[in-house]
């Protein structure tokens, strides 16, 4: 087995869903995806969030798109105008679950697509 | 419709404060039926009802009778309709405004339509006498513990009446609070005559409704491979071409920037999801877990396959109340030391505050830059160069919080060098809203459809 970031094997989106927030994580490809539903459980997802998810995680999957989709509630310190964190939307829970490091087998070579960006000036993924 | 038998409908407002050039640019660079235009969220509809309190003829998005003046003379030309959410808890007061606006352009013979009866404010205690109890969904607490301090109720209304409004003639439609995703269901039912019970019709119609209800999230904007997207200051609003059968493509107008693809329109599908095989909506019950994607040329993604189940018996209601009073407010702090600076003014403007004798029902401490975003999932630098303090509180007593933010200018002069930034003037206490969601009989609520001739 060796980690590679979730970075390298998905892809994400987040947003509000009343006091919690949503992340949608989409495979590159059907290995990949078979990998994250063993991998990112709600376990291991709110592990991952530490303190900023106090509730409790779900997780709905959509094989259709080789994707996988995590409730985070109560995420945003109370949601919407009740919230006084700068992230009150959970807007950037996406790009903070893509830095998670996910084991694979050792030959599991992830699509070349996802890292690319860390060939950019800054760039770290 | 367009000759080759699809309807084309772009969304050119993702919300309240987007892009105010996109919506005239979907009808001026390519060919379009309808332009669809989404200005409403659970804040707004408090915000609005607040001015309708204030001045009967307000209420309603002010931004949208300014994009009218713009482009009606181009939507008049190619024949454009144009359906929007615009109303807020005054469609009829919106009407009146864009009426002058046409009579102004000459636009004798436009027919402006409105939905109302979504605004059920001044209904509730008649509705609790009988017999409907208002109760939160989603925890079962009865509405009188906060109905001394509710600012709004409104009802999601199905996507038919804005479809009737249509189906009569009119070439602008303005709803109060219909669905985001109805927006583009309406004109669909509208122009192919979906039935009320054709549910996967009903479901493909609301799914490209969510795929581009947000604008530009689904043609690049807040695209994980960020790096792949080309003329982020040209990018296209999305469009999606309709047929009759269900079946649809997603796309942008050619020579716009940004992308249209399989990836793109699938993080936009999963964008605010839940139960994904439950997306319940006035129309119908759509299963996410139906949807395929397909690339069917470039930046043109074939969306087909959705399933849809009948629609629940009752609407929801979203109730807005007063929940108290926040503040927030931020300093920046260069190096040497940044961070050290940083939570030694914190410190102290907590400590001040509470020698002074205040408690707050919250209070917050964010350092931006380091910890705002991702705090406990990235360790903390060991150097930044410089970072924002960023403190808020939240409390049930105005003038705490009021308190609260005169505490903060005086750090820059009594506090470790290097502190500035404080601009703005001194952070004021704003109502905090809470959101009561509730369930109303659909036969309980009479959706008002009204289409005005301009002469």
């Amino acid at each position: 087995m060796s980690k590679i970031r979730l970075h390298a094997m998905a892809h994400a989106r987040s947003g509000d869903k009343g006091d919690g927030s949503n992340v949608g994580v989409i495979a590159y490809e059907a290995r990949g995806y078979e990998i994250l539903r063993t991998r990112l459980t709600p376990e291991s997802v709110k592990a991952h969030f530490g303190d900023i998810v106090r509730g409790a995680v779900e997780r709905y999957e959509l094989p259709n798109l080789l994707a996988l989709n995590f409730i985070l509630h109560d995420s945003l310190g109370g949601g919407g105008s009740a919230s006084l964190k700068n992230d009150a939307q959970g807007k950037t829970h996406a790009m903070g679950l893509l830095r998670m490091e996910i084991e694979v087998p050792d030959d599991y070579a992830p699509p070349r697509v996802g890292t690319r960006g860390a060939k950019l000036e800054g760039g770290e993924l | 419709m367009s000759d080759d038998g699809v309807l084309r409908i772009a969304n050119g407002q993702g919300f309240w404060g987007d892009s105010v050039d996109a919506p005239a640019r979907l009808v001026e660079e390519g060919p379009l039926d309808v332009l669809t235009l989404d200005y409403l969220a659970e804040v707004t509809m408090s915000i609005l009802q607040k001015q309708k309190e204030r001045d009967p003829e307000r209420g309603y998005a002010t931004d949208f009778v300014d994009l009218i003046d713009r482009i009606l003379p181009a939507i008049r030309a190619r024949g454009i309709r144009v359906v929007a959410n615009a109303g807020g808890v005054n469609p009829g007061a919106c009407r009146r405004r864009l009426i002058d606006v046409a009579r102004r352009h000459g636009a004798k013979g436009l027919r402006i339509g409105t939905v109302a009866g979504d605004d059920n404010l001044h209904r509730l205690d008649e509705l609790i006498a009988s017999g409907v109890s208002l109760a939160n969904m989603d925890d079962g607490r009865p509405l009188r513990d906060i109905r001394d301090r509710v600012l709004s109720a409104n009802v999601y209304v199905s996507s038919f009446p804005v479809a009737e409004a249509l189906s009569r003639g009119a070439d602008i439609v303005v709803s109060g609070r219909s669905t985001d995703p109805g927006l583009v269901l309406s004109p669909a039912i509208a122009e192919f005559g979906w039935r009320a019970d054709a549910w996967n019709l009903l479901a493909a119609g609301t799914v490209a409704g969510h795929i581009i209800e947000c604008g530009a999230q689904c043609t690049g904007g807040n695209f994980s491979r960020w790096w792949e997207v080309e003329g982020w200051d040209h990018l296209g609003y999305p469009i999606v071409e309709m047929r009759p059968d269900g079946t649809f493509d997603v796309t942008k107008h050619d020579a716009t920037g940004g992308l249209v693809s399989v990836d793109s329109v699938a993080e936009q599908l999963l964008y605010e999801m839940g139960d994904p095989a439950r997306y319940v909506t006035p129309d119908c019950i759509a299963d996410f877990t139906s949807v395929t994607l397909r690339q069917a040329g470039p930046d043109r993604v074939r969306v087909e396959g959705i399933r849809g189940g009948p629609a629940t018996d009752s609407y929801k209601v979203s109730i807005s109340y007063l929940a108290g009073y926040k503040a927030v407010g931020q300093l920046t702090v260069s190096g040497p030391d940044a961070l050290a600076k940083a939570r030694v003014c914190a410190d102290a403007l907590w400590g001040r505050l509470a020698r002074a004798g205040l408690r707050f029902e919250e209070k917050l401490t964010e350092f931006l830059g380091v910890d705002s975003c991702h705090g406990s999932i990235t360790p903390a630098p060991a150097v930044v160069n410089e970072v924002v303090l960023r403190v808020g509180v939240k409390d049930g007593r105005r003038d705490a919080v009021d308190r609260f933010g005169k505490e903060l200018a005086p750090l820059v002069t009594s506090g470790p060098p290097g502190v500035t930034g404080f601009a703005g003037g001194r952070p004021k206490a704003t109502e905090v809203l809470g959101f009561w969601p509730a369930l109303i009989p659909k036969d309980r609520v009479r959706p008002e459809v009204v289409v005005e001739e301009v002469s």
